[in-house]
């Protein structure tokens, strides 16, 4: 089986965020990046089919600016056996990025499946996997917390509102999107530390794939932090004033009891 | 004023509240409101959304249509939006919104703005602001290049409006075509709680690792009964197995944006806070007087949840019952 995952480099979920000073984007100084958490799970579930299935290999890619190679070296290091970078600027939009990650798996042989996190925790959009399919015009299956594969096809549970889940089957080649559940991403060990170094990136550019500037969709502009809260109010007394103030005060005054 | 086309949600025959959201602030900008309806025997639903203002519903109304796939949603969908041709796409960024919106946007060659928590319509445009960083931070969204527009909003970020049931609609029946799936829904596995989902609550009443075992959320769970309400977590109470990550709220888990949050026993993790700070009002309940979630609440109890919360449910329940 030829298994691909696309992952996406985000800072770390305790980052403090600051401004740029123009407001563009957001100040990268000092920011611990980490492969976002769902597509450590992504990245685990390729390893694990392609180690019941022998013969199989698991490519690794992602879209963006040179730093996105240390994310793929952590996930070769997990055991992927070989990586893709498509050179992309650092606020790419999920379409040009989907489209770019698209256009390099189009590059390849044979596509199988491809696992991707249900969505980066940094822009939270939850796009790419779906635009990935559907611009390669196969079939996905997203927020899957469990999978059944046989050769040709798999079940998905699909998690959807209110605790319910969906079995969702599918033909290959297909595109999961991982859930937290779906299982517990391993550790990188040292020796495949070591390893890893000598696994091969492939390099491409946006040109290679087919991709360009004109693929850009939508910008994100005007950047703000959440408006500082005013200080809310303690409420004082015993426990029993306490609870009837907060109640009178939830219903009289901000209304939403 | 635009045409715009708001995607429709229901599940098992029932509208989620968010739909009336959109249709509701649709129709008081002044715009042509078209909502496309999929499912199985559903045309009975249009009244509904024409009571929110909607004027044309678009019916598709077929076997395959019972359950939500992206696939068989867009082959419907596609062809009605080219006849169409509406200049703004809406869909709550639900489970089926946000599964199926890129798909649509990929097909249409157009940007899409996920999981919008303002909107605000400018003639042919919308102007939309989101969260980034689980909303450690908020960005407007410029579109590039051919419309339509095309959003998913985050429910409860705009409200409902009044329903009006002497409003009318036009209804219309789209023709389906389905062909042979490639995917297809098998089973559904029904939850077995009755509360709503912690995304879609008007109300939100979370625990953290303070509640010190699964059974004890029993307190939390009674008390959202009374005011109709969903039970969230923090990280820490579901890596303790308190609770399923499905309710984690938090920048691993799920965003929320309730009337009303009322943390229970959480001190306010950084990526806590990133999940549940667009609510409208929040209430923190603990012993700790320095923690960080008071920087955040509107009302603050310094005291034990296991003393408060109780008193807390019998105080709700004197204002349901009145």
């Amino acid at each position: 089986m030829n298994i691909y995952v696309c992952i996406k480099q985000v800072p770390d979920t305790e980052t403090k965020i600051k401004l740029t000073s123009d407001q563009t984007g957001i100040d990268v100084t000092g920011i611990k990046w980490i492969i976002s958490p769902y597509d450590e799970l992504a990245i685990e579930e390729g390893l694990r089919l392609r180690d019941k299935n022998p013969g199989s290999t698991v490519t690794v890619l992602s879209a963006g600016p040179a730093r996105v190679v240390e994310a793929m070296r952590n996930a070769l290091a997990m055991g992927a056996d070989s990586a893709i970078h498509v050179d992309l600027p650092e606020n790419a939009d999920n379409n040009w990025v989907a489209k770019s990650l698209a256009g390099a798996l189009k590059k390849e042989s044979k596509v199988d499946v491809i696992f991707t996190g249900k969505e980066a925790i940094d822009d939270g959009a939850a796009q790419v996997s779906q635009l990935i399919a559907q611009y390669l015009d196969i079939s996905y299956v997203t927020v899957v917390l469990g999978a059944e594969y046989t050769a040709t096809s798999v079940k998905c549970k699909r998690e959807i509102e209110g605790g319910s889940f969906e079995i969702v089957e599918s033909n290959f080649p297909v595109l999961i999107a991982a859930q937290k559940g779906l299982n517990e991403p391993r550790y990188a060990s040292l020796p495949n530390i070591m390893k890893a170094k000598k696994k091969e990136v492939k390099a491409l550019k946006a040109s290679d794939v087919g991709t360009s500037e004109g693929d850009q969709k939508i910008r994100y502009k005007n950047f703000q932090l959440p408006p500082p809260k005013q200080v809310g109010k303690k409420i004082t007394g015993d426990p029993a004033t306490q609870a009837k103030e907060l109640v009178r005060l939830l219903h009289e005054e901000a209304k939403v009891v | 004023m635009a045409k715009v086309l708001i995607i429709a949600e229901q599940r098992d025959g029932r509208l989620k509240k968010s739909t009336f959201e959109l249709i509701g602030a649709s129709h008081a900008a002044g715009n042509e409101t078209h909502v496309a309806l999929l499912g199985e025997s559903i045309a009975g639903l249009a009244q509904e959304l024409a009571d929110y203002g909607a004027q044309k519903i678009h019916v598709g109304d077929h076997t395959g249509l019972k359950f939500y796939t992206s696939e068989a949603y867009a082959k419907v969908l596609l062809p009605m939006i080219q006849s169409l041709s509406p200049g703004i796409i809406l869909a709550s960024h639900t489970p089926t919104g946000r599964d199926l919106m890129p798909r649509l946007a990929a097909q249409l060659n157009v940007g899409l703005a996920s999981d919008c928590t303002q909107l605000s319509f400018a003639g042919e445009q919308i102007q939309v602001r989101r969260p980034v960083y689980a909303g450690k931070a908020t960005v407007e969204v410029e579109f590039l290049g051919a419309g339509p527009r095309m959003a998913t909003v985050r429910p409860n970020a705009i409200g409902i409006p009044k329903p009006d049931s002497t409003k009318q609609a036009e209804v219309i029946s789209l023709t389906v075509a389905l062909g042979t799936p490639v995917t297809r829904v098998v089973e559904v596995i029904k939850g077995t709680s009755a509360r709503p989902d912690v995304t879609e609550a008007s109300i939100v009443i979370s625990g953290g690792r303070s509640l010190k075992n699964a059974e004890n959320f029993k307190l939390l769970e009674d008390t959202a009964d009374v005011v109709g309400g969903a039970v969230g977590a923090s990280r820490a109470a579901v890596d303790a197995g308190y609770r399923p990550h499905r309710d984690q709220v938090g920048q691993t888990g799920k965003v929320v944006s309730p009337s009303l949050y009322v943390a229970c026993g959480i001190s306010g993790a950084i990526q806590h806070l990133a999940g549940m700070r667009t609510s409208k009002i929040i209430v923190a309940i603990n012993t700790d007087p320095e923690a960080p979630i008071f920087q955040v609440a509107d009302y603050g109890v310094v005291g034990d949840l296991f003393t408060v919360v109780p008193l807390l449910q019998e105080e709700l329940k004197k204002i349901r019952d009145h």
